[in-house]
């Protein structure tokens, strides 16, 4: 943040809202990384210790919103001090929805189990939780390092995650098809699927945000797209 | 949303913000104080009944620019202006021109309340007298109500107009102040800090009475308040060392100012 304020707390404050945004992106991370891999390696502990880490999520987003709250009442920010406080607020919104999505995936880790069915796709959900991973970190580093041009690019790259889901959600359909035993694991795969495309949706969310509290300046509300299937619409 | 209607939306949000037709147009205006230059170059347009805010630290210009408009500065001896400000098209400057009409036609509420030591109704009178704006008594009485009931004053005030202006409280004295200069029927008002000297509520009453006074009039307004300036101006100038440094949409200025020194001040980051 360019500039010191007059008043030396005003940037004290500010300083620790960005902070947490900071944490929260790490701890984001690292649940993603710990629900992806509970699930593959059918790691029960692991995925106790990612849902456990949903409260820590929790809790960080509401001290968030709290030192926001009172910034905007003690300081009344302007310009990029109040872009950047709105834009805390809400990138801690969608951080803390990432944690919700990372924790309903380690939930099904049991349900799952360890059959053939979640090795046959361990390759395309492993596929997928890297695409997602690698976005939110690139989210995350471009706004710590104030690189706005970058999350244009992060921004597009969306549309990856979109088309490896199709993917997954077509491959998991097969085996449904294939042997009915399969519905239980592979509903619960879908879901898991579900969650890590809405996590770069999540994702998304923040690097349009980080954009504008940068910036200010939203981004297009049309991003191109490259997969047009309306799979939910008409599965088959 | 299609993209019709969000070009519609769009300009629906903008419009208000937009400088509309130039009721004053300042052209290359410096203005110098003996040796000293308080403005360089002012290019400044005040859009029609709208409010316009000039913001900016203390000594920097933005009050020598409220002042140039109805030439309050030709009070100062040692004050010299050149380049051009029009009102309506017209050089204020002129030679031609009638500085008591003009100042009838832009009027001005200062920091400070400063009724007459006269009754609240000799206050709103006073100005329609001397302009011979009214040409009997009910006429007179016509003017005085409605200029008080337009300053939001009235049913505070009505049933003692003949009592002092001066034991009125310190917001309705503004108000008062507001009143009288409505009573000439001006097109341009200009408010140098108009709240400074009130309280939260008045403040509050004086701000909601800028607003509903922008429907009829075009409204220039100093003050040292941003979050004043953000609430009741739909433009606003940003003033530093004499030098209009950035003028735009108020939404615009206090979220995404353009100039580095704009964002300094707005954030706080100098004074």
């Amino acid at each position: 943040m360019a500039g010191q304020h007059i008043v030396a707390s005003f940037d004290e404050e500010l300083g620790q809202i960005d902070r947490l945004i900071r944490d929260m992106g790490d701890l984001g991370q690292a649940m993603v990384l710990g629900a992806t891999q509970s699930l593959l390696d059918n790691d029960v502990p692991l995925a106790q210790r990612v849902i456990s880490d949903d409260v820590v999520m929790d809790a960080r987003q509401r001290e968030l919103d709290e030192r926001a709250i009172a910034l905007i009442a003690k300081r009344q920010p302007m310009a990029q001090d109040l872009r950047a406080v709105v834009g805390a607020i809400r990138m801690a919104s969608d951080l803390e929805r990432i944690g919700d999505l990372a924790k309903n995936i380690s939930k099904r880790v049991s349900a799952v189990g360890s059959g053939a069915m979640q090795r046959k796709l361990s390759h395309s959900i492993d596929t997928m939780s890297q695409l997602v991973r690698a976005q939110l970190a690139g989210v995350i580093d471009n706004y710590v390092g104030r690189n706005p041009q970058a999350l244009v690019t992060l921004r597009a790259d969306d549309e990856n995650i979109d088309v490896q889901y199709t993917a997954v959600f077509r491959e998991l359909l097969t085996y449904m098809m294939e042997d009915p035993r399969n519905i239980t694991a592979c509903t619960h795969l879908l879901f898991c699927a579900k969650n890590l495309e809405r996590i770069g949706d999540h994702a998304t969310n923040i690097a349009e945000n980080a954009y504008y509290v940068m910036v200010g300046q939203q981004l297009p509300l049309h991003r191109p797209k490259l997969d047009e299937t309306s799979i939910s619409a008409r599965p088959a | 949303m299609n993209q019709m209607t969000e070009i519609a939306l769009e300009n629906a949000i903008t419009s208000a913000a937009r400088p509309l037709d130039a009721k004053m147009r300042g052209r290359d205006v410096n203005v110098f104080y003996g040796a000293k230059q308080a403005l360089f170059d002012v290019n400044l347009d005040i859009g029609e009944r709208q409010v316009t805010a000039l913001i900016g630290p203390s000594g920097c210009g933005k009050s020598t620019f409220l002042r140039c408009l109805n030439r309050m500065n030709d009070t100062i001896d040692i004050a010299r202006i050149d380049g051009s400000i029009t009102l309506d098209g017209q050089d204020i400057y002129d030679p031609k021109i009638d500085v008591v009409e003009l100042r009838a036609r832009v009027g001005m509420v200062f920091q400070k309340p400063n009724p007459f030591p006269k009754s609240i109704f000799e206050n709103v009178a006073y100005g329609p007298k001397i302009h011979g704006l009214a040409s009997n008594k009910t006429d007179l009485e016509e003017i005085v109500v409605t200029s008080l009931k337009k300053a939001s004053l009235y049913e505070e005030v009505k049933d003692r107009l003949h009592e002092p202006g001066t034991g009125l409280s310190g917001g309705q004295q503004q108000r008062l102040c507001i009143a009288r200069a409505i009573a000439v029927s001006p097109e341009v008002i200009l408010m140098d800090e108009p709240c400074s000297a009130l309280d939260p509520i008045a403040t509050a009453k004086i701000e909601e009475l800028i607003d509903e006074l922008r429907a009829n009039f075009t409204i220039v307004i100093v003050t040292h308040s941003m979050q004043q300036a953000a609430r009741v101006s739909q433009r606003t100038a940003f003033f530093h060392l004499g030098v209009l440094v950035e003028e735009g949409a108020t939404e615009q200025i206090f979220t995404a100012p353009s100039d580095k020194r704009t964002q300094d001040y707005v954030t706080g980051r100098f004074g």
